[in-house]
């Protein structure tokens, strides 16, 4: 009798503290997992945006091995709690599906970010950037600092990377109409591999004796193209850009190497999914061609799969490299 | 009256009043970090008394309890198996690789479950027959089946199992009686009535105990052991049965880090990882609650790293505590 007593008095207890927090949407932000510079930063733009929405609270949270079963556990207990919406950055494409359909069953929203899951599992991906805003990004980065136009050459990763290739198709398709005095001379491929980008960058500065930027979109090849051009002082001569890590590439920026880089902002995409799981929580309806505000940072448009993409990549240079550095 | 103690082991002292050694028993101090962790629970979290989220719960622990389930008798011989999270993912993998050749859901079963006595038939085989110890040996089948994995599937996935399959991880027998609770009590009871009720079981104990007496007495220790793994074989490809369902796809890195669960739960259900001593209740009553603190701990969102911590002190303490007792009772003898 006393343990059913208890339970009552629980019940009651429960109900008792349920009430104030019904009064304001709980959004949960997972995350591949925790402990993470990227995702850290994109809790803060979260936080960013939940602040601007006002009676929005969010929940950061994720497994602390990034592995599938985790946060599938993380998931179970957000259910339980009867979060408005899930905002997670899966360790899985498929294997989230299941659980993650298991809440929207009973009502909860659910977005993808960063790292998507399968479509029956979502109701919106939202993509950090898309191919031809990359495409367009890389040349636009040395356009911007060669006013009179020149020679440019791509430093790839492997011939048979399908993400790279993508963006430089991309790239050349938008040369002619956007920057016509841009002129690109060769593109190479460095594997990913350190010595190897080394090598095809050396070749190309000796091919090409007029040569005015380097564009890797690759980590790898953007670092090893800066090291090259460091060692060769022809810092001010060549100019280095592409896809980096802030936090590898500080240097090359400090240097001189590199007048500026992009890749993606993981604080505007934090912001941007809480925008896109506030706007399913209040009524919006997730299908092809729908358009959402995601606040300060723009809006975006549904493609076929439900599918957005957030922005151009985010420009690192000496005005914030320093800040994003310590970030990731 | 004590116990006897002989070389840190406990001997069941059947002088004692049943009633007495019951209440003492570790069981029964199981049950009361079980109940206080169910009492806390509810009154930390306003969503956890509600038959969904203990549901819910279950299946924090459903596959790995069942592989504890015969972990448990294998630590009881005095052996250990390492390799059981990469049976269920090579198990696993074969599964997919069926599937892309057709086969239907029975068939599936069939597979995950052969795998598994195949996998657990090579580990004992190893440690029987070539008389290699068991740590070494599961080290070694622990990077060989995930590897044989790895080389099947890289980094692509397999998808598409069928409804009826999906129902082994995802369906209800019953309201919120999902199949993997069903199927993980009904273990329990059958891994009981083995370890307890038969001479299989008092031989388990006899080889944990003293092997080389209990070779002496007749029993076969090596067939014995041989049974052991293939059984925790069979509990791994039933695992990967329920997981990969659970999970609807497959991939090489499935069910990674399974095996320290799964010790775990088997020494916080106090089976001695010395061999010779530890119960089935002990075990299922450990696998639960360790689904209370994990699911518990999750609903108020705390961060995963702090909830590895807490798994760690609450074994520590648990397996202290009855030790500090015994301390303190010799020394007032």
């Amino acid at each position: 009798m006393k343990l059913w007593k208890l339970l009552a008095a629980t019940a009651t207890a429960a109900v008792l503290l349920a009430t104030p927090a019904m009064a304001q949407t709980r959004i949960a932000l997972v995350v591949k997992s925790l402990g993470n510079g990227f995702f850290d930063a994109a809790n803060k733009g979260a936080q960013d945006a939940a602040a601007e929405l006002g009676d929005v609270e969010v929940i950061y949270t994720g497994p602390t091995s990034a592995t599938a079963e985790a946060q599938i556990e993380v998931v179970n207990s957000l259910i339980a709690q009867q979060v408005d919406a899930i905002a997670i950055s899966a360790n899985d494409p498929d294997a989230l599906v299941p659980v993650l359909q298991r809440a929207m069953d009973r009502g909860i929203k659910v977005v993808s970010f960063d790292s998507g899951v399968a479509p029956e599992g979502r109701q919106i991906h939202l993509n950090p950037s898309d191919i031809d805003l990359i495409g367009e990004t890389i040349i636009k980065l040395a356009a911007d600092y060669l006013p009179e136009g020149g020679d440019v050459a791509i430093l790839s990763a492997a011939s048979t990377a399908t993400n790279q290739n993508a963006w430089i198709e991309a790239a050349k398709e938008a040369i002619p109409e956007k920057f016509p005095n841009i002129n690109l001379v060769s593109v190479v491929y460095g594997d990913d591999d350190s010595v190897k980008s080394t090598e095809e960058a050396r070749g190309l500065i000796a091919a090409h004796p007029d040569l005015k930027a380097i564009i890797a979109p690759t980590t790898v090849g953007v670092v090893a193209a800066a090291q090259v051009v460091t060692d060769q002082d022809l810092i001010g001569e060549i100019n280095v850009t592409g896809l980096a890590l802030p936090s590898e590439f500080k240097q090359f920026i400090d240097n001189g190497a590199s007048q500026a880089v992009a890749l993606w902002n993981p604080i505007d995409l934090g912001y941007s999914a809480i925008y896109l799981a506030n706007a399913l929580v209040e009524g919006e309806e997730a299908a092809p061609g729908a358009t959402f505000s995601i606040g300060k940072v723009g809006e975006v448009t549904l493609d076929d799969t439900n599918s957005a993409a957030m922005a151009a990549p985010f420009q690192f240079d000496a005005s914030n490299i320093e800040e994003f550095s310590k970030i990731y | 009256m004590t116990d006897a103690t002989a070389n840190g082991r406990r001997l069941p002292n059947r002088l004692d009043n049943p009633f007495k050694s019951a209440v003492l028993s570790w069981e029964s101090l199981l049950v009361l970090v079980a109940l206080g962790i169910f009492i806390a629970n509810s009154f930390a979290s306003p969503y956890f008394l509600n038959a969904w989220s203990l549901s819910d719960l279950t299946f924090n622990f459903t596959e790995k309890g069942l592989i504890a389930l015969a972990m448990a008798l294998v630590i009881i011989s005095g052996e250990i198996d390492l390799s059981v999270a990469s049976i269920i993912a090579l198990a696993s993998t074969l599964m997919g690789l069926a599937l892309q050749y057709g086969a239907d859901t029975p068939t599936l079963v069939a597979v995950g479950v052969g795998v598994g006595i195949l996998c657990g038939a090579f580990n004992g085989f190893l440690v029987t027959g070539l008389k290699l110890p068991s740590i070494v040996v599961t080290i070694g089948t622990m990077s060989l089946f995930r590897g044989i994995a790895f080389i099947i599937l890289g980094d692509q996935s397999f998808k598409g199992y069928p409804a009826s399959f999906s129902w082994f991880g995802q369906g209800y027998v019953f309201w919120v009686i999902s199949f993997e609770v069903v199927l993980f009590l009904v273990a329990a009871v059958i891994f009981y009535v083995l370890l307890h009720r038969t001479n299989f079981g008092r031989r388990v104990f006899a080889i944990g105990n003293n092997a080389t007496a209990a070779r002496f007495s007749g029993v076969r220790v090596d067939r014995i052991k041989f049974v052991l793994f293939c059984l925790t074989g069979l509990m791994s490809g039933i695992a990967a049965i329920l997981l990969t369902a659970r999970l609807g796809s497959t991939r090489p890195s499935i069910a990674e880090g399974f095996e320290l669960d799964v010790v775990t739960m088997v020494v916080l259900g106090g089976v001695s990882i010395l061999g010779g001593a530890g119960s089935i209740i002990g075990v299922v009553l450990a696998a639960l609650i360790i689904g209370l603190v994990t699911f518990g701990l999750g609903l108020l969102n705390v961060p995963g790293i702090v909830m590895t911590i807490f798994t760690g002190t609450l074994l520590i303490v648990v397996i202290a505590l009855p030790i500090l007792f015994r301390m303190i009772r010799e020394r007032r003898a």
